[in-house]
């Protein structure tokens, strides 16, 4: 390993050094305010240190990770979600009782391992990357222990991943059966001459393993009770930081092998795609609680996406990414709203919980309505210019059927942000308590948040070009 | 650069009426109409600079603006103005001016916010008349929905949620259906000629197989019909017609459904002239069914606005009628249809605002004999269902005459069926002439009569009316280049790339 290969792996490195920082300080002085302010410095100066990393860049490092730029594009992306969850982390932990310094340094790790999937090109990582950040995911989701919700949650969390994980393992032992190889291009290259059975079923269950984790149709059922269950930064996390590393591996994985539209896994990917699109918008309808019902709008969300990976090319990897980001940025935001919302008993939960917002708390309401704008895809949000471009990509390779189904979807998807929509702006409803005020640090992030989404909503161009640079 | 300020003004102003709003309600208000008036000086600016006639004789563009926006999927900022353009972005200002003025005293809670929606609403209309290129057009087309949406659930009626619901979801389904046939075009464009664009200019000159021109013109229409809207597609309007208050009336009668014509004269006609050609004849079934059965709808209402509403299904019909009969003349009585039906709808409405913020009831049964309490509400009253029952000398005549005279060549039952449905609107406004302000009088104290800012609004559509229908002249010069252009690409067999419309 060169001097090279250790600077282009500096800002993983740094990840990882600020989790164990963070936890012997720990040791030696246990101090609240001082372990927020160090992790956040530590995804701060990891950011950072991609910056520098631009000339040395692609870099192969052994045959288990690449930095690339789009490794660099969904590291970061990864790294400034996990910031911001941070952040919500500090004002919904501060007001329970309790010692929560140990958090952060979960928090770090499952940064860490998310990250480390967006680099991955080959099978180890891959699945080290997940456990990484599998394994600190089920103890952030059972991290308030007086709450039976949250135990009950991080227990099906870690049934369901566990079998999840097994589905991942199997299929990577198949597909190394068949091609003899781990890592993704010589997978790609050997992929002709191989056992067609013992390949597609391989990867039919390495799909099934990583559906799991992006919680579509039918791996889809631990979704509503986690959501539920987990503390809203937590929820908010499992949405967008564990979700886009999968997605980028999922990408680069199929991007590497191709699918063929032709080929059963085209079928079972666009399978996966409509079942999604159709059953999360339907099921979201039912829903009385915000959190299930942004879980099930994230199984939509998921399927959505999946059109991208039966779809395939440049095109399509561009607008899933740019779609990720537009979804991301929303689903912080309205997690944030949740967090902000919820008081030191519980979560904000019933949906009457935000009804007449608008007039109590306009600029959380303003903020919580933007996000669930964008969620519908309506415009001068990024969720428009997303899901826009999700369709150019998807009628670009001709593919009817989904493109149908997406449309299906959004109609229905609008009954339910309609509708809470409409409750924001309602008549004063059952006022529940309310923090006194934001803290600094969360306010500021929801009003970064807000000024992206509109930004992309009205000028999408320059992530576009950053986006079309990454995947080239 | 003065059409994109005609955009941002009330963008702009929405927000500031909001500010200052909060505050202050009135201060909200007169912000509102101080914004109005600045866009309504520009709009005229624009006219009177630009009426030197030899530029709209030629059919050129008036004004027009492009600005990158994204390049690397071909979409800019595209505006610009031509005669239909101009007439129905004077339209939306001057309705625009009239919903400020017609809420002054019906809206009065949340005051900041409501305008900031109406202003929204008005800025995504102007938006939709003069965008030229595909993803701005939906761009707008979808952004007027929400601050619409809002407008009818918070300050409507008693059903108003369920209302706004139905209104949100007929639109934007069949906006997501116009989403999908843009970009297909595009795509299908893109392919032909290698030169991936969304701007309207260069899609014009796309020359499609006429199986996947005729699966992409099907978005657009029915998103457009929906809009329209035409029958079996309709069944949003009357619901939130009915439960939007006074101004959302005015702007949904006045201007959305207005947006689904121009739809179809910018968008359909020209860019799939011969799908359009082949769609027609069922297109013009369609319309009349519409014109005969709002109008039999309308009469066997009991609830004036619904009544009104109704009225708006079957004038609309002889819009869509107009446009795709192809002659010269329906093209331009549909134009003309859209002018004067925007404003003796919207007058109808603010008649009925009227009524029922004075005896708190839309029923017909509880209304009669207001003439003798309220002569001067009546007298309006009678001259505007006069209007709308297409009297000579209102601009409602001049506009379905034009359009069942360049419809008889075409067809002849059709123009039949459709002169019946005139009769039909006869026999509804004078119902509601009879009901409301003549016959013993309900109640022992009719209602108040009209205040001074109340006559002045209606002092002013009334006579807007009658100069449609006196000098229809500057209108239909106006219109006239655009109806020929249209006419040119429209008729079948003959397909000039762009030509007479770009310059």
């Amino acid at each position: 390993m060169t001097r090279s290969d250790l600077m282009v792996l500096l800002p993983y490195i740094i990840l990882a050094a600020s989790s164990v920082a963070v936890m012997l300080v720990i040791a030696v002085h246990r101090s609240y305010r001082l372990t927020v302010l160090l992790t956040l410095a530590g995804i701060t100066t990891a950011l950072a240190a991609f910056s520098f990393l631009s000339p040395l860049l692609p870099r192969q490092v052994t045959a288990l990770v690449v930095v690339d730029r789009y490794a660099v594009l969904f590291s970061a992306l990864v790294l400034l979600a996990s910031f911001a969850v941070a952040v919500l982390s500090d004002s919904y932990l501060s007001l329970r009782t309790g010692r929560h310094e140990e958090f952060y340094v979960l928090l770090l790790i499952a940064t860490l391992g998310a990250a480390i999937l967006a680099a991955s090109t080959h099978f180890a990582s891959l699945f080290l990357g997940i456990e990484t950040l599998t394994v600190s995911l089920y103890a952030m989701i059972a991290y308030l222990r007086d709450s039976d919700r949250g135990l009950e949650a991080g227990m099906k969390y870690l049934l369901l991943a566990a079998v999840s994980s097994a589905f991942l393992l199997f299929g990577m032992a198949l597909v190394y059966a068949a091609t003899g190889s781990m890592e993704f291009s010589r997978i790609a290259a050997r992929a002709g001459g191989a056992p067609a059975l013992t390949l597609q079923a391989g990867l039919g269950l390495i799909i099934a393993g990583l559906g799991f984790k992006l919680a579509v149709v039918p791996f889809h059922l631990w979704t509503p009770d986690v959501y539920e269950g987990a503390p809203a930064p937590v929820t908010a996390f499992i949405a967008t930081v564990s979700k886009s590393a999968v997605v980028a591996v999922l990408l680069r994985f199929f991007g590497t092998i191709g699918i063929s539209q032709e080929g059963p896994l085209f079928l079972v990917v666009t399978g996966i795609a409509v079942a999604s699109m159709l059953l999360g918008n339907v099921l979201a309808l039912l829903q009385d609680n915000i959190k299930r019902l942004l879980a099930y709008s994230s199984i939509a969300h998921f399927g959505y996406l999946l059109v991208m990976l039966a779809a395939g090319g440049p095109m399509a990897v561009v607008a899933a990414a740019f779609y990720l980001v537009a979804y991301v940025i929303t689903t912080l935001g309205a997690f944030g709203v949740v967090t902000v919302l919820s008081g030191p008993d519980g979560d904000a939960a019933a949906i009457e919980d935000c009804q007449g917002l608008a007039w109590r708390r306009p600029w959380l309401a303003a903020v919580f309505a933007a996000m669930l704008l964008s969620l519908a895809g309506l415009p001068l949000t990024a969720g428009f210019v997303g899901k826009f471009t999700l369709v150019l990509a998807a009628i670009g390779s001709a593919l009817w059927v989904p493109v149908a189904a997406l449309v299906l979807g959004s109609v229905i998807g609008l009954f339910y942000y309609l509708r809470l929509i409409a409750l924001l702006f309602a008549g004063p409803g059952r006022a529940i308590p309310l923090p006194p005020s934001l803290s600094f640090l969360s306010g500021g992030v929801l009003a970064v948040l807000l000024v992206l989404l509109l930004l992309l909503g009205v000028y999408p161009a320059p992530l576009l070009d950053l986006i079309v640079h990454a995947v080239r | 650069m003065i059409l994109a300020w005609i955009i941002l003004v009330p963008f702009i102003g929405g927000v500031l009426a909001w500010v200052l709003g909060s505050r202050n309600a009135s201060l909200g208000r007169w912000t509102a109409l101080l914004v109005l008036l600045a866009d309504a000086f520009l709009v005229a600016d624009l006219w009177t600079g630009s009426s030197g006639a030899e530029e709209l004789s030629r059919g050129v563009w008036i004004s027009e603006v492009i600005v990158p926006w994204v390049p690397r999927l071909g979409i800019g900022l595209h505006l610009a103005v031509d005669g239909l353009s101009l007439l129905l972005i004077a339209l939306t200002v001057f309705l625009g001016l009239i919903a400020v003025l017609c809420s002054w005293r019906e809206v009065r809670e949340r005051v900041g916010f409501f305008h900031f929606n109406l202003l929204w609403v008005l800025a995504g209309i102007l938006g939709v008349f003069l965008a030229l290129d595909l993803f701005l057009f939906y761009l707008f087309w979808e952004l007027m929905l929400i601050p619409m949406y809002l407008l009818i659930a918070i300050w409507g009626h008693a059903e108003r949620v369920r209302a706004a619901r139905k209104f949100f979801l007929f639109t934007q389904a069949g906006g997501l259906l116009m989403l999908l046939s843009i970009l297909a075009l595009y795509v299908a464009q893109g392919a032909r000629s290698g030169l991936y664009s969304f701007d309207y200019l260069l899609l014009l000159g796309a020359d499609l197989p006429p199986a996947s021109s005729r699966w992409i013109m099907l978005g657009f229409v029915i998103a457009f019909a929906v809009k329209i809207p035409a029958v079996p597609l309709h069944t949003w309007l009357p619901d939130a017609h009915t439960e939007a208050p006074t101004a959302g009336s005015v702007l949904l009668a006045g201007l959305l459904l207005k947006t689904g014509a121009y739809g179809l004269l910018r968008f359909v006609l020209p860019l799939f002239p011969e799908a359009a050609a082949a769609l027609a004849p069922a297109a013009m079934t369609v319309a009349v069914a519409g014109i005969i059965y709002g109008a039999v709808l309308a009469f066997g209402q009991r609830d004036l606005k619904r009544l009104v509403a109704y009225t708006s299904v079957s004038h609309m019909g002889f819009v869509l009628l107009g446009i795709f009969s192809g002659t010269a003349m329906a093209l331009s009585g549909a134009v003309m249809q859209m002018l004067a039906h925007g404003v003796s709808t919207g007058a109808l409405f603010l008649i009925v605002g009227m009524v029922q913020e004075r005896i708190h009831s839309r029923e017909l049964g509880r209304m009669g004999g207001f003439w003798s309490s309220a002569p001067r509400l009546s007298a309006a009253g009678l001259v505007l269902c006069l209007a709308s029952l297409g009297i000579p000398g209102s601009g409602n005549f001049v506009a379905e005459f034009l359009v069942l005279l360049g419809t008889w060549s075409v067809s002849m039952p059709l123009t039949a069926v459709a002169a019946a449905g005139l009769v039909l609107s006869a026999v509804y406004s004078l119902g509601i002439v009879q009901q409301v302000f003549h016959g013993p009088a309900v109640s022992a104290e009719g209602p108040a009569d009209l205040s001074l800012r109340e006559s002045g609004m209606l002092a002013v559509m009334i006579a807007l009316i009658l100069w449609l229908g006196i000098f229809p002249g500057p209108v239909l010069r106006t219109a006239g280049p655009v109806v020929q252009a249209v006419l040119c690409c429209a008729s079948p067999g003959h397909i000039p790339p762009a030509a007479g419309v770009a310059p």
